[in-house]
């Protein structure tokens, strides 16, 4: 006892070595497995056979259009859910009103849908038997197996992106601010722009990060919608799948790498600007305190 | 404070026409049915089959993840190691890269040729990929994030006071841990347990490249919606998306739950 009391802290709560040891090993070993070697096996799969090969397959003309679409897709849908979530957070964090945690658990939902569903709803309402099919049918708009479809299914899956990351961050900032721009006489578009803006706009970017990343990725709910139409309904997840089970996996992994790039870039943002909400967050609180 | 009308009524707008109006759709759908014919559809073989299959993948998956993820969320919090940095950076990696790339990634690496599966292969006679084994492998990698990004928050906040109170007591390193650490990250463990289940019962993409996807063995629940609507059967694949979006919706309320009771716990409610 007396022993164990006259340790310094730290040594008390030190684990043997031998359990460090194991622990770390098993960490080491299963981030390894499970995270390096994917994203390597994604490399030299897609440089397999050479530089010229990796180029070629990514300048055929399925795979430009994929990555078009895809770029459409995402220019189309993030910033639909940034209003949305700009808007959610304002009426959420700033107001109180009944049926607030209902809404929010609706704002999830998305969150918790197999992809698979997200797709089938939509051809539930816009397919060829859907409610609206025959309406569309006769008016020759094309909604599944089409752009707009992949555009709705993609709304769907990254829907609670943006609310999620702004919400809790203006509850935790507060409306002192604001209030007082208000009350020197700045409009609600001024108090936005002027206040709340600079306050949230790491964390408003960080949700608009993932939401990208969401919906250049997003495969299950697109691939339900899209019909998988090679050149005009196929973004790049949907390219992957055709040319892999055409086993052209160095097409496959040349437009995966380049996926898998995208990924790797966001983490590399996610992780900076996670380092500058906690700055500011930590600023907000010490501006509150002043 | 001005702008509560405008702001509100665009998210519930949105909220009904992108999510609502579309989830309702399969609701009414398959109230068209008669009891009868739900009942049909439910029971047959292959369904049953898919869903034995993706529940206990799914959890058997959660599980691993759960104990690694505890392991690896210990680690990053306690000890100082070489290649720390990057193991933290890489974390998130499930969360970001898509599915499909996951898919084939996973594919590749564990069939019977990659560069696992023929090891695991000559060295245990198991095989990995397409087989639902690989379905647990491909899970394990989704859910990992879920269970390290939950527990180490409740790590780092942990009060190391009690540990030194209970060493201080006589308490060895390992009745400390179990008497002490244990209780306090139950919460959140279990909280991640059940993020990386609801995750990996609807998870489509990163499974089907390694499943094999055989009906009755490998084929899970979100695939067989898929191969009904290709073969026109809409009522097939409303009636089992119905019944998945239920048991999500249950999901989420237990999460949300969990989550609150986390907080509480944490003394931040």
């Amino acid at each position: 006892m007396t022993a164990v009391n006259s340790k310094p802290t730290s040594l008390t709560l030190t684990d043997a070595t031998w359990v460090r040891a194991t622990l770390v090993g098993i960490t080491v070993l299963t981030v390894g497995l499970f995270l390096v070697l994917p994203l390597a096996t994604v490399l030299l799969e897609a440089f397999a056979k050479g530089w010229a090969t990796y180029f070629d397959s990514l300048m055929q003309p399925d795979a430009l259009a994929a990555m078009r679409l895809t770029l459409l897709v995402a220019a189309i849908t993030v910033p639909l859910t940034t209003v949305f979530g700009v808007s959610a957070a304002w009426a959420i964090a700033r107001f109180d009103f009944r049926g607030k945690n209902i809404l929010l658990t609706f704002i999830d939902l998305p969150f918790s849908v197999s992809p698979v569903i997200a797709g089938l709803i939509y051809v539930l309402i816009f397919g060829a038997q859907g409610w609206l099919g025959p309406w569309l049918a006769q008016h020759d708009i094309k909604v599944i197996f089409a752009v707009p479809g992949i555009v709705l299914a993609t709304l769907f899956v990254t829907f609670p992106f943006v609310a999620r990351e702004l919400i809790p961050l203006m509850q935790e900032i507060g409306h002192e601010e604001e209030e007082a721009a208000l009350s020197l006489g700045a409009s609600g578009w001024q108090t936005f722009f002027k206040v709340t803006l600079p306050n949230v706009k790491w964390g408003l970017l960080y949700g608009v990060l993932l939401c990208n990343a969401r919906a250049m990725g997003e495969f299950g709910a697109v691939s339900v919608v899209s019909g998988h139409i090679r050149g005009l309904t196929n973004t790049l997840p949907l390219h992957i799948e055709v040319s892999y089970n055409e086993y052209d996996f160095v097409g496959a992994f040349a437009s995966a790498s380049l996926l898998a790039g995208l990924a790797v870039l966001t983490l590399l943002l996610k992780t900076f600007l996670e380092w500058k909400l906690k700055q500011d967050v930590k600023a907000s609180r010490q501006a509150a305190i002043e | 404070m001005p702008g509560f009308r405008p702001t509100l009524s665009i998210t519930l707008v949105y909220l009904v026409l992108i999510v609502l109006i579309p989830l309702s759709a399969m609701v009414l759908k398959t109230l068209q049915l008669s009891l009868e014919e739900f009942w049909t559809i439910l029971v047959h073989k292959r369904v049953l089959a898919s869903f034995w299959l993706s529940f206990s993948a799914a959890a058997l998956a959660a599980s691993i993840a759960t104990l690694l993820g505890s392991i690896i969320a210990w680690c990053l919090v306690r000890y100082s190691f070489p290649g720390k940095q990057l193991c933290d950076a890489l974390i998130d990696l499930p969360f970001a890269l898509p599915t499909a790339v996951a898919g084939i990634v996973m594919a590749t690496i564990y069939e019977p040729k990659g560069w696992i599966g023929e090891w695991v292969m000559a060295a245990m006679g198991v095989q990995i990929a397409y087989k639902p084994l690989g379905i647990v492998f491909a899970l394990i990698f989704i859910g990992l994030p879920f269970v390290i990004r939950t527990i180490e928050p409740v790590l780092q906040e942990f009060d190391s006071a009690m540990e030194e109170a209970a060493a201080s007591l006589g308490a060895n390193r390992w009745q400390a841990f179990v008497k002490v650490i244990l209780p306090n990250i139950f919460p959140a463990a279990l909280t991640g347990f059940a993020l990386a289940f609801a995750r990996g019962i609807g998870e489509y993409g990163s499974v089907i490249f390694i499943a094999g996807n055989m009906p009755y063995i490998s084929e899970i629940v979100p695939l067989l919606i898929i191969t009904k609507l290709e073969q026109y059967d809409y009522a097939g694949a409303t009636a089992i998306g119905l019944i998945m979006l239920v048991l999500s919706f249950v999901l989420l309320l237990i999460i949300n739950s969990l989550q609150w009771w986390l907080r509480k716990r944490n003394g931040q409610l």
